[in-house]
């Protein structure tokens, strides 16, 4: 047997883990502590930009692997967001002994039990959007732009049908209402959850898609899609597997967002879905680990500027978002492509 | 094929493919027969990989026939086509560079855990692929990742392997070494291989063919090419000049 040399100079590489990211928001809240001026209100703040960054991420982390899967563009995404949210509404408002009673078992069940429905009721929407909506325009971005957003606003009239147009009040269960003081510090019961609800879905995300055969096929797909078909795998079957996964987390981050604001309407969903773009822009698109990272700057751009600089929040994470494609244009952990 | 006989494993007749607006293949007929090596010749441009790409299925093909083992397999969906034993190393090499030597394996095992023997026989192979195995395919070098794209075709026995240009880019001393590899392969599977360098198709093929202008213009036994040089520089030209 002829065995081919490795190379004329055989020595291991140095693996260089890229902590600069993951820098990145420690030194944002750093910098923010000076001009915020006051430590009470700067981990207020943080902890409050913690929980939105979760739910971002939460939101954007299937959208991301869609469009590093398949390449498809869903701006119809908010509408599993606010579908989420209203199902949870539901089964809220049928279980409200639950929700108003001071227990946190009871309200956790309660909760667990409409963010099951909100999951499993935005999944199978997902499926149906992917067979009726998505799959037609596969490779063709501007279509998919036009009849994802038309898919938008059909499911968000669909809410004013079943659910009505007025503003509906999401309350917290009544456990987690309130804060829990640490010295001079309070933080928000319901921002602690949403933050461990956050870290959750990341490392089940993580564990999936680097311990599960699956997973390494996502992986894969993402970077060369072609050559997975060309191992004999169907990539557009596990395409609408994350679709239909990427749905529920979005209903989930919906049920989340909706009681992080206390009130919903049908237009939830694209509201948020700017900085949804956002995160899955400077995360690198494709990438969850990017998407974490990039989520929790968004928050914390959004909850700082909004606090000193109420005028400029939006355009805040825009500037953001332009220095860090000035920075890395592929995103702050670019996916490899072919 | 001259010496062929029986049924060929692969058979494109009359196959024309079409990318957008371009008519790249214009009727190819080919067959192959059942082990050894055949390599496809050709100036670039000719349509060699998009021969390779449409037996693939990755380019479907416009007219004609592509059969596998009897079976017709033009225009089916590539996985499938893989599923019926064929694999595909191409040109770019298509590694999963975030995945590990050891996750791209896995990947290519498609039918479970990988034999344990057959691991040591590619590692018998392709030494720097067991000392890369925990280590991101994306900082391997050039060779070493058309290493692991060859060892990615062969996890499991595949009755057909779709080679192109092996050694484009890669260093001469890994090319040399890289022939008894392929050596060893063709003895256990039917390779098809596309490929510019003429000494290294010459030293390992069994059967040539020889593209132009999206049609085979010449078909026949390796060693009656590489025994005339004015057949070789009628049907080869400027392109064997490049890559001697």
């Amino acid at each position: 047997m002829t065995a081919v040399p490795a190379s004329s100079s055989d020595t291991l590489p140095t693996l260089k883990h890229d902590w600069l990211p993951i820098l990145l928001p420690i030194v944002l809240s750093a910098i923010a502590l000076p001009f915020i001026g006051n430590v009470t209100t700067w981990v207020t703040l943080t902890v409050a930009a913690l929980a939105m960054g979760m739910m971002i991420f939460v939101i954007a982390s299937g959208l991301t692997l869609v469009f590093g899967l398949m390449d498809v563009l869903n701006f119809g995404h908010g509408a599993f967001i606010a579908v989420g949210a209203y199902m949870a509404l539901s089964v809220l408002g049928l279980l409200s002994g639950w929700v108003q009673v001071d227990s946190l078992g009871w309200n956790l069940l309660a909760l667990g039990l409409a963010v099951s429905v909100a999951m499993v009721g935005t999944g199978l929407l997902g499926w149906a959007f992917e067979r009726i909506i998505v799959k037609p325009v596969y490779g063709q971005h501007l279509k998919q732009i036009l009849i994802t957003m038309g898919g938008l606003i059909v499911a968000e009239q669909l809410i004013h049908v079943i659910w009505g147009g007025d503003q509906k009040a999401m309350a917290l269960p009544t456990a987690l209402r309130g804060a829990i003081v640490i010295g001079d510090f309070a933080i928000e019961r319901f921002r602690i959850l949403a933050v461990v609800v956050g870290l959750v879905v990341f490392a089940t995300m993580l564990l999936v898609l680097n311990r599960t055969r699956i997973g390494l096929l996502i992986r894969a797909g993402v970077e060369n899609a072609e050559m997975v078909e060309a191992l004999g795998y169907r990539i557009r079957r596990l395409f609408v597997g994350v679709f239909v996964a990427g749905s529920a987390l979005a209903g989930l981050g919906g049920v989340l967002w909706a009681l992080y604001r206390e009130t919903l309407t049908a237009a939830i969903g694209g509201d948020i879905m700017v900085l949804v773009f956002i995160v899955i822009i400077i995360g690198g698109l494709g990438s969850v680990g990017g998407c974490f990272i990039g989520a929790i700057l968004v928050a914390m751009m959004a909850n700082y500027t909004a606090f000193l600089l109420p005028k400029v929040a939006l355009a805040s994470n825009i500037l953001l978002m332009v220095a860090i494609l000035m920075w890395r244009p592929q995103g702050l952990y670019p996916v490899a492509k072919r | 094929m001259a010496e062929m006989t029986g049924t060929p494993l692969l058979s494109l007749a009359g196959v024309h493919t079409h990318i957008g607006q371009y008519h790249i293949l214009q009727g190819v007929d080919l067959d192959l027969p059942a082990g050894g090596m055949t390599v496809l010749l050709g100036r670039n441009g000719a349509g060699k990989t998009t021969t390779l790409r449409t037996i693939m299925g990755l380019w479907k093909p416009s007219r004609g026939t592509v059969t596998f083992d009897g079976r017709p397999i033009g225009g089916q969906p590539t996985p499938d086509i893989a599923q019926a034993g064929i694999a595909y190393v191409p040109e770019t090499m298509a590694v999963f560079a975030d995945l590990t030597v050891a996750e791209n394996m896995v990947l290519a095992a498609r039918s479970g855990p990988m034999d344990p023997a057959r691991l040591e026989w590619i590692f018998g192979l392709f030494p720097a692929l067991k000392k890369f195995w925990q280590f991101p395919a994306g900082v391997l070098s050039g060779g070493q990742k058309q290493m692991l794209a060859i060892a990615r075709a062969i996890a499991e026995p595949r009755r057909l392997i779709l080679i192109d240009e092996p050694t484009k880019g890669i260093a001469p001393a890994i090319i040399e070494a890289m022939i008894g590899a392929f050596a060893e392969l063709k003895r256990e599977t039917t390779i098809l291989l596309v490929e510019q360098n003429f000494r290294f198709a010459a030293s390992l093929g069994d059967h040539v063919a020889v593209m132009d202008d999206g049609r085979i213009v010449h078909r026949g036994a390796m060693a009656d090419l590489a025994g005339d040089e004015a057949l070789q520089q009628r049907l080869l030209g400027l392109s064997l000049d490049a890559h001697q």
